[in-house]
This record gives structure tokens, C-alpha cells and sequence, in this order.
């Protein structure tokens, strides 16, 4: 049994060492709003925090983790950061399927956590690894710049 | 002549005003059966007709199109929430049933979103329903009251008596309002009273999209749900040859191992993980069957040789083909356009708990009725037996429009009594995917000594999607969306010849991709315009518009374009420009690209300035939403992506090998939308069908070769 502190609140987890977090949250915790779209850290959508740092949870196995606090996409609305990119994705009008948004969402707020006015081209470095297959990436950009001046 | 033509496009396309009329009579059925039982019975809900629903939780609207990501449930809640006189705010969506006799789409002949026609096939049915539902309620208040229903006002969803002041909400009326006639004469509003349609109302859809709380199919969780995951041949047709059952049964978490006859197995585990773990375990080998020795390459030599033949005529006109022997200038070209993959980013899925004597399925799908049937068939139940819970689809880009992965999950399962999650993985996903069919194009135009067009012919040869998937209107071979926007292009042309020749691709499944057919013509016919254009020594902007006279809205699009992307105006060195025009999905699009070529390894993309006009407009942000997405799914497309085979497997995997484009690979984009009252056309697949024939364009300009084959990458 492991413990692992998501969004601030621990959970009593029964799973091996090398399972990947991306399916402890969405088939053993349901927790759904991190998903899956490639497995192979190509696409972004289950992106999460580790500590503040993004990472992809489809390579994040159990044994990585080593008592860092994990931030998903439904306690992003918990930092001042993460309710202001969420309030600028509404504002802009981001979403069309929406299934690459929660992970689109949580490499936002690592980028301004630690770049609070990033250029297009800091926004090119950090949201490259997330694919987008509805084309949002115009309004993507608009958000990030509009969530830095909220 | 034109006739066959133009009569397949009769069935298809209908008209709105006719069809949306004759609908609402059809699609009133709970009413009339059961208003005499609803007036009696306060508590239930008023239901006037099959998109409304009012009760005392408030007012329910009923899509008969699936989200896909598209924003229809805005759209059509506007339609309907503009002649109900309330704002988004006051009213829910819901997806509609499997229901044929209610949802069909009225030029789809089928209960199914595709091919840009929702708001094309709602804008009349939509409102009409509305309208009838809320006179029901004007008509029940101004009984109650004793007055006459012409003097009451209704704002906010709240009926008023200006005269006195009394009012009623429709929760408080609805009850008895179910006891009116329903309205024989409607009375839509005109464009000049809307106070919804035309604003840029935000989208219903997307609050629970950006918290993580939206639900999409393959998040659906159950009580005593497992989750299995699939294995099917890599190669069409292929069998299981071996497999180590032991040691997927011995792998932790794993629950079961089923299998359907000799070409698919899937393990059910306690999560996807231990799925997962448990299909590599199993080792399986395959053999591979007759498609074992089928590549690209062995497709192409068939579709080169079916192309050499005279196809099924479409369009022949003016003698195109003595027009051309006999011109000053000849061309003729040979166009390819590859096999491409949908990949939405949530891989296929579907939850299904078959009980014995019915089924659940859940499952986001562009198709309800269809998606209950393949059930329904795959596990001998009759379809009324299977209930279909219609899902949010994370992308779908017509791949939802089929229902493989419901009937190969129904076979998997149809021995097993709990719930199951079946999630393809991506590489599954990949690699057994329904194809946008590889095309084969063979054009050849000629110009007189003036430099005009005098005649032109086309032939496309390639799959018939419509002979699988609409069999019944694939009729004397003649496939309408594989020539669509080959045999009609904008231009005044009076010599055209276009043929159709269907070859199936061995080893292949090929259907709907957005953009349908004219993703691929348009490419064709606007390279190939600007290669009559630069045969014609000519600026390939005058080229074109000595071409428009007879099609205002066309130039004006182009117009428009032209001088937003200053057209004419120079560019660095290595770089060019080049446009693309259309009329496709009742839309008018003209495209001005800018490419940056001055990089050996890659093309950059710099600017993509749209024009469109699409009618009157429901809701103008979700037209450039769909402008500025459907432009760079076209550009990723025709930038990279392309479907091969070795040994009749599909080659390209996951999205290390099926590249798609990212954020710092896109141009600025700029929206010119030109308003309008003209009838509504679609917006979903226009600007994705006027990506390649820009982006070609604009290499020719900037290094003076001609693209005829995509991707560029290839």
C-alpha cells in the first residue's frame, strides 16, 4: 500500500511499482480528467504536476513519485495561477472537443509558475509537447497570454 | 449532360425550407399520441415535439447532432433558445436517442453528424420546433387568462399579460400547455429581430471541459465495471497463429481473456494497466492471410492502371476532350493524395454490459442508431433491446461515423454479464483505422491563344466510400462525395468531363475523413488552376478572377482574401504565397497562404489569411474557431501525414510516427467573415479542404516546383 497525495488529499493506493500514475487516477482512484492519448509521451493530454514540476503521467510510474505532491487538472481551480489560466481558457473561448485541454491546462500553469509573462516563443517551448488534433492552438496561446495579464 | 448529377444531389441535399417543414409534422408523434394523458397529469413534462422538453427542473432541448468538439450544441440551442425567447443560461442539452423516426438527419438520410450538414439540416426544423413549443405556451397562458394570444409578451422565458402585469413561467405553463393544438402555421422570426442568433454566445460545452469534470466515453466508470483492451490482426484478414494464454492469465489484475473467432483477443483486467500487461504477455503471433504481401506501393500500380480506363461519367459537358485536343495549350497532371488516419485524440472506445436479454452500450459515436443496431446484430438482440447513452467525443473527424469497435467489442463480450470499458490503445487505434482513401487523380485542361480556359477533364480514381457506407445511394457507380468539387468548381467553365473509377484498396478499410472528397479535389483542381495559370503566363489571383464572372459570392471571397494578404505586394526572398478557392459544404472559402522555403529541412508556415462566407451566420466565434482548427487540421495533414504498408501492415503507429502539428508549427491565422442572410453552409470541413492547394501553391511560388503528390514530407 502506498500513499499518494493528489490535490492535497492522501489516498491509500494498492498498486505495483512500475504502473503508470495516468491509470492509478483514472481506473483506480477515478479520477478522469487526466487522459490518455498515446501512451508514449507524445501528445501531452495527461499531463499532471509533480510537485511544480509538468510531467506526463502515461511515464510517471508509482516509484518515481517518492512523496512529491501530485497535481491533476481537478485541483488545478486550487491555485491562484491555475484559476486564472482556467478562467482565460473560458474567457477565449479555447475548447472544441476538449479532450487535450486538461493536459494543455496543467502545462500552462507550469510554464506561468515559473515564467509569469512568457513570449510566443516560451509559449512554443513549453505547450510543443501537447498536441491539439482540433487545432485550439491560436486561442491556446491567446489564453496563456491573456491568463498572464489576469 | 449534368442530370445524374444534379439529381444525386437532390436526394442528398434537399432543401431546408421544404424538408424542415414537412419534419416538424413528423416529428410531433408524443404529442399527438399522448396530449389528452399529459393534460391530465400535472407532473409531466411537456414534450411538444422531439426537441423540447419543459418541466418543472425547466427547459430541455434535445441535439439531434452529435458534439464532436464542432460547438453544434451551441449552435442548435441558439436556433432553439432564440425562438423560445430564452437565453443559454435557462436551458440544458441532451443528446438525442437512437430514434430514426425523430433525429434522422434530413439530407443525410441517416441519424448521423457528418459532412458539415447539421446547421444546413436544422436551421428551419430547429426553430420551427421552438416556435410550436412556445405558442403551445403562449396559447395555454392566454387561455387561462381569457385574452388573445397575439398580446402576450415573452422575455427570459417568463409569458407576460402587458395589459395587467400577470405573468407565468413555462415551468408554471407547461402542464398546460400540453393540452394545446399543436400549431399548423409558424411564424419564424426574421434575421433583423434576432437577439441570439448572430452573437458570439459562449458555448454550453466547455465550463466542464476545462475543470477535468466533462465526461467523454472512455471515462465512463460503473459499479463492478472492469477494462479490457484489444489485439486485433496487423494485417486485414490475418489470424491468430499463436498466443501464451497461461501467462496472460497469470499476469496480476488480469480478469479474463476472450476472444472473437480467430482475429481479435482481448484481455479484461481491474485497469487498463494490468490489460495492458496482460496482451503482452500473451505473445501473440499472427498469420497473416492473402494481404500478407500488400504495400503502398503495390495499391498505387492498381489504382494507376484502374485510372488508365474510362471511369462512370459525371459530368460531360461541351465535348471537354475535343476542346482540349484542339487548344493552343495543353496540360495535363497526375495527382496523389495519401491514406490518412483520423486519430482523434481519445482512442476508440465503448462501455457495454450485456444482461442477457438487452444491452447498455455508452460510447460517443457520430451515428446513435447505427452504433445500436452493430450491437444489436453482433449479440442477436433486436435493436429495440439495446440502449445507447450517447457520450462527449474527444475529436471524432468522421471516425466515429463508423461502429467497428462496437460490434468487434460486442463480439468480444457477448459471453460476459458485468460491464466492460473496451479502450483501443493508440497503436490499435493507428493501425485499424477506417482510412481516408488514397486518390489517384488524372487532369488535363487546354487554353486558347487568348489564355482562357476552353476545356477540362478529371478523372478520380479511388474507394467508394458511399458503396459500403450508404450502399443505397451508390447507385449506377456514380460515388457523388469522391468528385465532389472536381466536377463543379467555381469557375465559368463550360467543356467539363469528369469520370469516376472505383478500385478498392486490397488490405484497406477507407471512409469519411473531414473534409470528405473535397479535401482531396480541391487540392487537385486549385493546383492545377495555378498551373494553367502559369502555362497562361498569367498572375494566378487574375487568373482566377477572369474566371468568376458569373459567381459573385465566389470573387468576393477572393477579393477579400487578395487584399488582406496583399496579394501582389513582395515577400523575402524564398518565400511565396499561394491561394486556394472554394465552394464546398454550401460555404464560399478563399485561402492566401504564406510559406517561409528558405529551409532545406522544412517548409514554415507564416501566415493563412481565410475569407468565408457561409450564409447567415448562428454564432460568428464558433465559424472562426472552426476556420482557425479545420485550417491547421488541413495544413498537419498536408504537411505530414500519410498512411503506408509493409507487408499489409499499416506502418505508422502512435504519434512518433504519425506526426501532427503542434503549437509552434502553425501560422498566424486571420478570419475575413463576410455576413449575410443567403442560407446557411457548413463550416466544420471548409477551411481543411482549402489547406493543400494553398500550401502548394505557395511552395510553386517560392521554389518553383510543382507539388503534386502529399504530404510534402513524403
Amino acid at each position: 500500500m502506498k500513499q499518494l497525495v493528489i490535490n492535497g488529499i492522501a489516498h491509500d493506493v494498492d498498486a505495483p511499482d512500475d504502473m503508470p500514475l495516468l491509470w492509478v487516477l483514472r481506473d483506480v482512484l477515478g479520477m478522469t480528467g487526466t487522459k490518455y492519448g498515446c501512451g508514449i509521451a507524445q501528445c501531452g493530454a495527461c499531463t499532471v504536476h509533480l510537485g511544480d514540476q509538468a510531467v506526463r503521467a502515461c511515464q510517471t510510474t508509482l516509484d518515481m513519485i517518492e512523496g512529491q505532491a501530485i497535481t491533476t487538472i481537478e485541483g488545478a481551480a486550487g491555485n491562484p495561477i491555475g484559476a486564472k489560466v482556467q478562467t482565460a481558457w473560458l474567457e477565449k473561448e479555447v475548447v472544441q472537443c476538449g479532450y487535450c485541454q486538461s493536459g494543455q491546462i496543467m502545462s500552462a500553469i507550469a510554464l506561468l509558475s515559473t515564467n509569469a509573462k512568457p513570449t510566443d516563443a516560451d509559449i512554443d517551448d513549453a505547450m510543443a509537447g501537447n498536441i491539439c488534433r482540433c487545432g485550439t492552438y491560436v486561442r491556446i496561446r491567446e489564453a496563456i497570454h491573456a491568463a498572464a495579464s489576469l | 449532360m449534368i442530370t445524374n448529377l444534379h439529381s444525386r444531389r437532390g436526394f442528398l441535399k434537399g432543401t431546408a425550407l421544404a424538408t424542415g417543414g414537412i419534419l416538424l409534422s413528423l416529428q410531433l408523434p408524443d404529442a399527438m399520441r399522448s396530449r389528452a394523458a399529459l393534460a391530465a397529469d400535472s407532473t409531466a413534462p411537456f414534450i411538444p415535439n422531439a426537441f423540447v422538453k419543459i418541466d418543472e427542473h425547466g427547459v430541455t432541448l434535445i441535439m439531434p447532432h452529435t458534439e464532436v468538439g464542432q460547438g453544434i450544441y451551441t449552435s442548435s440551442a441558439m436556433m432553439m433558445a432564440e425562438e423560445l425567447e430564452l437565453d443559454l443560461d435557462q436551458v440544458t442539452v441532451e443528446a438525442a436517442p437512437p430514434d430514426m423516426s425523430k433525429y434522422m438527419d434530413p439530407n443525410l438520410y441517416d441519424q448521423a453528424t457528418g459532412g458539415s450538414m447539421s446547421t444546413r439540416s436544422d436551421w428551419m426544423r430547429l426553430r420551427q420546433a421552438a416556435a410550436a413549443a412556445r405558442m403551445m405556451m403562449v396559447s395555454a397562458a392566454a387561455a387561462r387568462w381569457n385574452v388573445d394570444p397575439s398580446t402576450l409578451k415573452v422575455e427570459r422565458g417568463i409569458i407576460r399579460n402587458p395589459a395587467n402585469g400577470q405573468h407565468l413561467s413555462y415551468a408554471e405553463i407547461a402542464p398546460a400547455a400540453a393540452g394545446q393544438p399543436v400549431p399548423t402555421k409558424i411564424t419564424l422570426k426574421q434575421p433583423s429581430q434576432f437577439r441570439l442568433i448572430g452573437t458570439g454566445a459562449k458555448r454550453v460545452d466547455t465550463p466542464a471541459k476545462v475543470n477535468g469534470s466533462a465526461v467523454y466515453g472512455i471515462d465512463m466508470r460503473l459499479p463492478g465495471m472492469k477494462i479490457a483492451t484489444l489485439a486485433m490482426s496487423p494485417v486485414k484478414g490475418g489470424t491468430i497463429a499463436s498466443m501464451d494464454e497461461a501467462a496472460c492469465r497469470a499476469t496480476p489484475g488480469v480478469v479474463d481473456l476472450v476472444r472473437s473467432g480467430n482475429d481479435a483477443v482481448a484481455v479484461i483486467g481491474e485497469h487498463m494497466w494490468a490489460a495492458k500487461q496482460g496482451l503482452e504477455a500473451l505473445a501473440i503471433t499472427w498469420d497473416s492471410g492473402a494481404n500478407g504481401k500488400v504495400t503502398l506501393d503495390s495499391i498505387i500500380e492498381k489504382l494507376d492502371e484502374a485510372s488508365r480506363s474510362q471511369g462512370v461519367v459525371i459530368r460531360n459537358e461541351k465535348n471537354a476532350q475535343a476542346s482540349i485536343d484542339t487548344a493552343a495549350i495543353k496540360l495535363s497532371a497526375v495527382y496523389q493524395s495519401p491514406f490518412l488516419s483520423h486519430s482523434p485524440l481519445e482512442p476508440l472506445n465503448c462501455t457495454l454490459h450485456i444482461t442477457g436479454d438487452g444491452a447498455q452500450l455508452w460510447v460517443g459515436t457520430q451515428v446513435p442508431v447505427r452504433a445500436q443496431k452493430a450491437l444489436a446484430d453482433a449479440i442477436g438482440l433486436s435493436p429495440d433491446k439495446v440502449t445507447v447513452h450517447n457520450q462527449l467525443m474527444g475529436g471524432a473527424f468522421g471516425r466515429r461515423l463508423d461502429v467497428d469497435s462496437i460490434e468487434i467489442a460486442a463480439k468480444l463480450l457477448k459471453d460476459i454479464r458485468y460491464p466492460v470499458k473496451m479502450v483501443w490503445t493508440r497503436e490499435q487505434d493507428m493501425t485499424h483505422d477506417y482510412y481516408r482513401p488514397y486518390y489517384y487523380d488524372r487532369v488535363a485542361a487546354g487554353l486558347d491563344a487568348d489564355r482562357r480556359l476552353v476545356g477540362r477533364t478529371h478523372r478520380v480514381t479511388g474507394s467508394s466510400i458511399y458503396a459500403r457506407w450508404a450502399a443505397a445511394a451508390f447507385k449506377n457507380g456514380i460515388d457523388p462525395d469522391a468528385v465532389d468539387c472536381a466536377a463543379e468548381t467555381p469557375y465559368d467553365e463550360d467543356a467539363v468531363l469528369t469520370d469516376y473509377v472505383r478500385q478498392e484498396p486490397d488490405g484497406m478499410n477507407t471512409s469519411w475523413w473531414r473534409g470528405v472528397g473535397p479535401t482531396h479535389n480541391v487540392f487537385v483542381v486549385e493546383s492545377f488552376v495555378d498551373e494553367m495559370a502559369a502555362a497562361a503566363k498569367q498572375d494566378p489571383l487574375e487568373f482566377r478572377r477572369r474566371m468568376l464572372t458569373r459567381n459573385p459570392r465566389a470573387l468576393a471571397v477572393l477579393d477579400l482574401a487578395a487584399e488582406k494578404a496583399g496579394w501582389g505586394q513582395p515577400l523575402p526572398a524564398g518565400h511565396g504565397r499561394g491561394i486556394s478557392l472554394q465552394f464546398a459544404f454550401g460555404t464560399y472559402l478563399a485561402h492566401i497562404l504564406d510559406i517561409d522555403a528558405t529551409s532545406s529541412d522544412q517548409i514554415k508556415l507564416i501566415r493563412s489569411v481565410i475569407a468565408v462566407d457561409c450564409g447567415i451566420t448562428i454564432n460568428p466565434d464558433t465559424v472562426l474557431a472552426q476556420m482557425q482548427g479545420g485550417m491547421i487540421f488541413g495544413l498537419s495533414a498536408a504537411m505530414f501525414n500519410q498512411i503506408t504498408l509493409t507487408d499489409g501492415a499499416v506502418d505508422q503507429t502512435n504519434f512518433d510516427t504519425y506526426r501532427v502539428m503542434r503549437i509552434n508549427e502553425v501560422p498566424t491565422i486571420e478570419v475575413h467573415h463576410i455576413l449575410n442572410n443567403e442560407a446557411p453552409g457548413g463550416v466544420g470541413e471548409a477551411a481543411t479542404s482549402a489547406a493543400a492547394g494553398a500550401l502548394a501553391n505557395a511552395i510553386c511560388a517560392a521554389t518553383g516546383k510543382r507539388i503534386r503528390s502529399l504530404p510534402l514530407s513524403a
